[in-house]
């Protein structure tokens, strides 16, 4: 069996009294795409931090490709979409300049990009379908372009480990098949890609397999099983099947 | 008079030619500044390190050691003692940038009052550009010239951190240590710029350029040409006024800034007030005539 892509092993993160993952485990494979499905407050955030390495976990261990989060962020291996409501909309940037900032791994200290990274940021922008936006100020763009933009960051990066924090929140049906379709891509050519999402319909097309988190990874396995009523009964607290919870 | 001589008389003069130098090197340095200021949410924090590096100034003059230093030490001590008091009480970040900064100067305050020396206390607050000796302007020169080059050649991180930390992290960059950077560069600003113009003024020089440029663009590279040049010839415009009407320098500069930016709030093309009501006419208008 290859390397895993991410191994994340009994992690626990604790904000003060809150307990954000309590031994949350989770292996990913390169060229898999892992949905990861939980209500909000479940730790999805949380975990994507505690993988990239920008939280401490009061216990537990995170291995990228077999190298430490450090190791992995230095040789650029990890790629992030953040949320839309973690990006500033009217900061003066173009599209062209995010997908351009994926290849700041690749380039010396004072980031001057070489020919390589302006072909790998136009050959990103193709793929994305946002050529023809590549100089407009980011804020600019619908929910879908945005999210696209962003996508474009991680594969000019070349990113083998991809994070993506809900990127179908707020997008249109076509900018989510071109997401999907896009994801499925980088797969195919070996990336590893958690998403977390909370559009559980378009779920089986787009994973392999799906992880109920709360606090701890409930369950782990393929799409359709872990989307059963009764398995998001756990993950989300409802009484989906009208059975009372406590008994 | 005729417009020449009106530009040309008060240089003859020494002190205005030092204080025209202090001016527009104190206005290029804190308006590039400011352009990250103004993105990251640091206008707050600009003004609490400018004012608390004071007491930093004062012990360093009394120590003999270079002013640099002791703003740097205390534009830290600054920035750690609101992050301590913001991360362990209830009290929150604007509240605990007031109370360090505030505290600090007066402690400036205190000390500049212990000192014997010619240093005024309405200098400090207010300036005196129209006093800055020859060696002064050297030093202004000298360490301007450093904070400006450590800006530009770091610009392209400074940028990523302002607009995207976590994915500078991602990428194997420390958002830390660039965030120390820019807050170290800020205090050696605020240093430069402090002797020779005053707390007032530094302040409104590293919020008013940047915030300015910022409604006239979408590029950031052009930010940091607007910037800097807007507040260069407001700084010129302002001495040049203050000679005529023998009006505070300081002040005077911080004036003219203050109508830039309402001139520009009001009338910028894309995100001016009345601008924005003007080109959609104009826009609907061309659409007619076509």
């Amino acid at each position: 069996m290859s390397v895993p892509a991410i191994e994340a092993n009994g992690l626990t993160v604790r904000y003060g009294e809150v307990l954000a993952l309590d031994e949350a485990s989770l292996t990913l494979h390169p060229s898999r795409i892992c949905g990861l499905v939980g209500m909000n407050g479940s730790g999805k955030s949380t975990l994507f931090k505690a993988i990239m390495g920008l939280l401490k976990p009061e216990s537990g261990t995170v291995r990228i490709n077999g190298d430490t989060p450090a190791k992995a962020r230095k040789s650029a291996a990890i790629g992030y979409v953040p949320q839309s409501e973690d990006v500033d909309w009217s900061f003066p940037v173009s599209v062209h300049d995010v997908v351009m900032m994926g290849r700041y791994g690749h380039m010396g200290f004072t980031r001057r990009p070489a020919k390589a990274d302006k072909l790998a940021v136009a050959e990103a922008l193709e793929r994305v379908e946002l050529t023809d936006y590549a100089h407009r100020q980011i804020g600019q763009l619908s929910g879908g372009q945005k999210k696209r933009a962003f996508v474009a960051r991680g594969i000019a990066q070349e990113a083998t480990v991809l994070l993506l924090d809900e990127p179908f929140a707020g997008v249109d049906k076509r900018s989510e098949a071109t997401i999907t379709r896009l994801l499925r891509e980088q797969a195919s050519a070996g990336a590893a890609i958690l998403v977390s999402t909370h559009d559980l319909h378009a779920l089986p097309a787009l994973a392999d397999e799906a992880v109920l988190l709360m606090q701890k990874v409930l369950m782990h396995g393929d799409p359709q099983t872990v989307l059963r009523p009764e398995n998001l009964a756990l993950a989300f607290g409802l009484d989906v099947l009208g059975r009372d919870e406590n008994s | 008079m005729n417009p020449i001589d009106l530009l040309l008389e008060p240089l003859s003069y020494g002190f205005m030619l030092n204080a025209l130098a202090t001016a527009v090197t104190a206005a290029t340095v804190c308006a590039v500044l400011s352009c990250w200021l103004v993105l990251i949410g640091w206008s707050l924090m600009g003004d609490a390190v400018s004012h608390a590096v004071l007491p930093g100034v004062v012990l360093a003059y009394m120590f003999s050691v270079p002013f640099a230093i002791g703003a740097l030490l205390f534009g830290f001590l600054a920035v750690g003692l609101i992050g301590a008091v913001r991360d362990t009480s209830r009290i929150k970040e604007d509240a605990a940038i007031g109370i360090v900064f505030s505290t600090l100067f007066a402690l400036g305050l205190v000390l500049i009052s212990v000192t014997p020396s010619e240093t005024d206390l309405g200098h400090i607050i207010f300036g005196n550009l129209l006093g800055v000796s020859k060696e002064e302007v050297l030093q202004i020169l000298i360490l301007g010239a450093l904070a400006l080059a450590a800006l530009l050649l770091w610009r392209r991180d400074f940028t990523l951190f302002a607009f995207d930390a976590t994915h500078a992290h991602a990428i194997g960059l420390n958002p830390r240590l660039l965030g120390a950077a820019l807050l170290g560069l800020l205090a050696l600003t605020s240093v430069v710029a402090l002797q020779a113009v005053g707390v007032i003024l530094v302040v409104a020089m590293l919020i008013i350029p940047g915030a300015t440029a910022h409604l006239l663009t979408d590029r950031f590279g052009r930010m940091l040409l607007i910037a800097p040049a807007i507040s260069v010839v407001c700084a010129i415009i302002g001495l040049y006024a203050s000679y005529y009407l023998d009006t505070a320098s300081g002040g005077m500069i911080v004036l003219v800034q203050g109508a830039a930016f309402a001139l520009v709030y009001l009338f910028a093309p894309a995100q001016g007030l009345v601008g924005r009501k003007i080109s959609a006419s104009v826009r609907r208008r061309s659409a007619k005539a076509v």
